[in-house]
């Protein structure tokens, strides 16, 4: 188990770096001239050179690259030589844009980010897992077939448009629910948990449309593949309640492929809702890296491109963790 | 195997031999038994009929997608300024679908056109996504060895990738280097950048899959037997492998161009894909969006996303569809 664990978390130290060196020799060789960014729009010559010494573009790629790691490792000072300021640890830069220090900016940004995740996924976990396992054990009745029906077309609602008429709908028409953006001021909601709930619900909808009908699917093929098995027919035979056969037995073994589903989602949800942000206007890690995107801000785009992979790679570790705790057929070695 | 069946015909006057159905041939009975099936390809065809046919039919109409009608009969120029005025926000017989608040474009022409683009966007970036997955898949389960364990590891780092973020800030960086090349006209530059970002992000899942084919086709009697004739390796993979995995290759392409149809759509909505004045459907949404138009003329996000719901969707069902008929395993029992 540990030697294991020791293992995974070897590699997964090894992917990262991996993945910081790619992304930052990604944007090191755009054509984006940050110096030039940076320094405004009036600038001559001479300032966009002071503007890239101070921001240490001048340097050979690998200095930069090992400037830029060894901030992992412990604080570094940022600017031109005579006028640094100091980058706490862990640092991950500072923004071209504002000057801002990275690791707030993604410190402030990632609480709105968890608010939108964890109510989504228990929407979507709730309603995905329980329909499709009430697809599958009514399979081919009419509560299936409409729950199929209803899945096939969720799938194919992009979440620009689900976002955007449920806006429409219960804010702009039926004038139910506040506009996202216009009264979130803190991620956690100050005004207590039923604002943050009113606040944030149209938001973890427009998520968890398209996911549970994913997991309806997903669900509803794995149980009934589960209740064709041999052990199943076995729980039947012995003349266990319906109940038990279908939690106890069915449910712990058909579920595990859902558990992976939704590590991996979970893991891929906390580097950003980036559309859900961006519709709802709810300054999370997915808003700020579409703005840090657009205006060429390397250090932020950099900075939530290698968070996301981070939480995605936990993600994975943390899957076949579980798999061995809830499949009595799994065993780590 | 599945060339074998069609390969030889039976010499003439020899009585008419019983051969066997190949896989695709199969699968196409199976397909067009299926209502469903038959009803999404038809809808398939009509739209990428509507999107080849966008010059013939706009010039029917007598509309062009660029053309501004900003006149004061047009659109309202006092109680909210730029909105169509109800005979023009609706579909009439001189605007089809309508006109856009704002610029008072043609609505039909530009969801015409914008089908090209969104269309073409997601066919050549699923094109080369399979070519790259395909080729490097096979590559792996064939030669096995050190081969197979750089591109497998390949294929775990790009999966580590947060997908969406890390096409989202590169489509700006390969937008500003294309805008200079000498090709940079019309809708070049969105449509190439698009379609090699989604294209070389989205290969590592179907290389897995089929990775994991070739590992057991290897194994089959028919590989060794070409192996003996001592058939070389390129025309071992193209000859022999590939039209093996041919089927599962189908399956993951048809369900990819409705991936990458909403991809465009995300992308461009975000401001980072297709901009205007090039219309496609995603620019469409960022465009409903702006401004909050969508607020006073539903009609105007309507178009677009009844458009992309419906492509997507019966791109998505004829996935189902191919997916059932190739493997009767999966099948909706």
């Amino acid at each position: 188990m540990i030697a294991f664990l020791l293992r995974r978390l070897g590699a997964m130290l090894l992917l990262l770096i991996v993945v910081s060196f790619i992304t930052f020799s990604l944007f090191h060789f755009g054509p984006a001239d940050p110096a030039s960014a940076a320094c405004g729009q009036e600038c001559t010559p001479d300032r966009v050179e002071q503007a890239r010494i101070a921001l240490g573009l001048d340097k050979p790629f690998f200095v930069q690259y090992l400037t830029y790691m060894s901030g992992f490792i412990m604080p570094r000072m940022i600017g031109a030589p005579g006028a640094e300021s100091a980058c706490a640890w862990p640092c991950l830069g500072k923004s071209f844009q504002t000057n801002e220090n990275v690791t707030d900016m993604i410190a402030n940004a990632l609480p709105f980010t968890l608010s939108i995740a964890i109510g989504a996924v228990v929407l979507w976990t709730i309603a995905g897992v329980g329909l499709g396992l009430l697809a599958a054990m009514r399979k081919g009745k009419a509560a299936d077939r409409i729950i199929v029906g209803g899945a096939s077309v969720g799938v194919s609602l992009p979440i620009p448009v689900t976002g955007l008429v449920l806006l429409l709908v219960f804010v702009g028409i039926l004038h139910v629910l506040p506009f996202t953006s216009n009264s979130i001021n803190s991620p956690f909601g100050a005004a207590g948990p039923w604002a943050w709930v009113l606040n944030y619900l149209l938001p973890w909808l427009a998520i968890a449309i398209l996911f549970s009908a994913q997991y309806i699917r997903v669900t509803r093929s794995n149980m009934i593949e589960t209740f064709n098995e041999d052990f199943m027919r076995t729980a039947r035979a012995k003349g266990l309640a319906r109940r038990s056969i279908v939690f106890k037995h069915g449910v712990r073994a058909g579920i595990t492929p859902v558990v992976t589903m939704l590590g991996m989602d979970i893991g891929g949800l906390l580097g950003g809702a980036v559309l859900t942000e961006q519709i709802f206007s709810v300054p999370g890690l997915g808003f700020t890296a579409v703005h840090a995107a657009t205006s060429g801000d390397l250090p932020v785009t950099m900075a939530i491109t290698m968070l996301a992979a981070f939480f995605i790679i936990v993600a994975s570790v943390v899957v076949d963790l579980v798999y061995a705790a809830i499949d009595p057929r799994v065993r780590i070695n | 195997m599945s060339t074998a069946a069609t390969a030889t015909a039976p010499p003439e006057g020899a009585p008419k031999l019983v051969t066997g159905r190949s896989l695709l041939g199969t699968a196409w009975m199976r397909i067009r038994r299926s209502k469903i099936a038959m009803v999404s390809l038809a809808i398939v065809i009509l739209m990428v009929l509507f999107a080849l046919l966008a010059p013939v039919l706009t010039a029917i109409e007598g509309q062009n997608p660029d053309a501004t009608n900003t006149g004061p009969d047009v659109l309202d120029a006092f109680e909210n300024p730029g909105l169509p005025l109800p005979g023009y926000m609706f579909p009439s017989a001189e605007h089809w679908l309508g006109v856009e608040p704002g610029l008072g474009r043609d609505l039909f022409a530009r969801l015409a056109y914008g089908a090209q683009v969104s269309l073409i966007i997601a066919l050549l970036s699923t094109i080369v996504s399979v070519i790259l997955g395909t080729v490097l898949g096979a590559a792996a389960g064939y030669f096995g060895g050190k081969i197979d364990s750089v591109i497998s590891r390949l294929i775990d780092l790009f999966l580590a990738f947060p997908h969406l973020l890390l096409v989202l800030s590169i489509a700006p960086i390969l937008q500003s280097r294309l805008k200079d090349s000498p090709l940079a006209q019309g809708s070049f530059v969105p449509i190439t950048s698009l379609v090699v970002v989604l294209g070389f992000f989205g290969w590592a899942y179907l290389a897995r899959i089929v990775r994991g084919q070739v590992l057991s086709i290897r194994e089959q009697e028919y590989i060794e037997a070409a192996r003996s004739f001592g058939t070389s390796h390129l025309s071992m993979i193209l000859k022999q492998i590939i039209p093996n995995v041919a089927g599962v290759v189908l399956v993951y392409a048809t369900m990819m161009i409705p991936t990458n149809i909403t991809a465009e759509a995300a992308l461009s909505f975000l401001g980072v894909g297709v901009k205007d004045p090039t219309p496609s459907w995603g620019q469409m949404l960022n465009a409903a969006q702006q401004g909050n138009w969508y607020l006073n003329d539903p009609w105007f996000l309507a178009v677009p996303s009844i458009a992309l719901i419906i492509t997507v969707l019966a791109f998505n069902l004829l996935g189902d569809a191919v997916r059932d008929a190739l493997d009767p395993k999966s099948s909706r029992n």
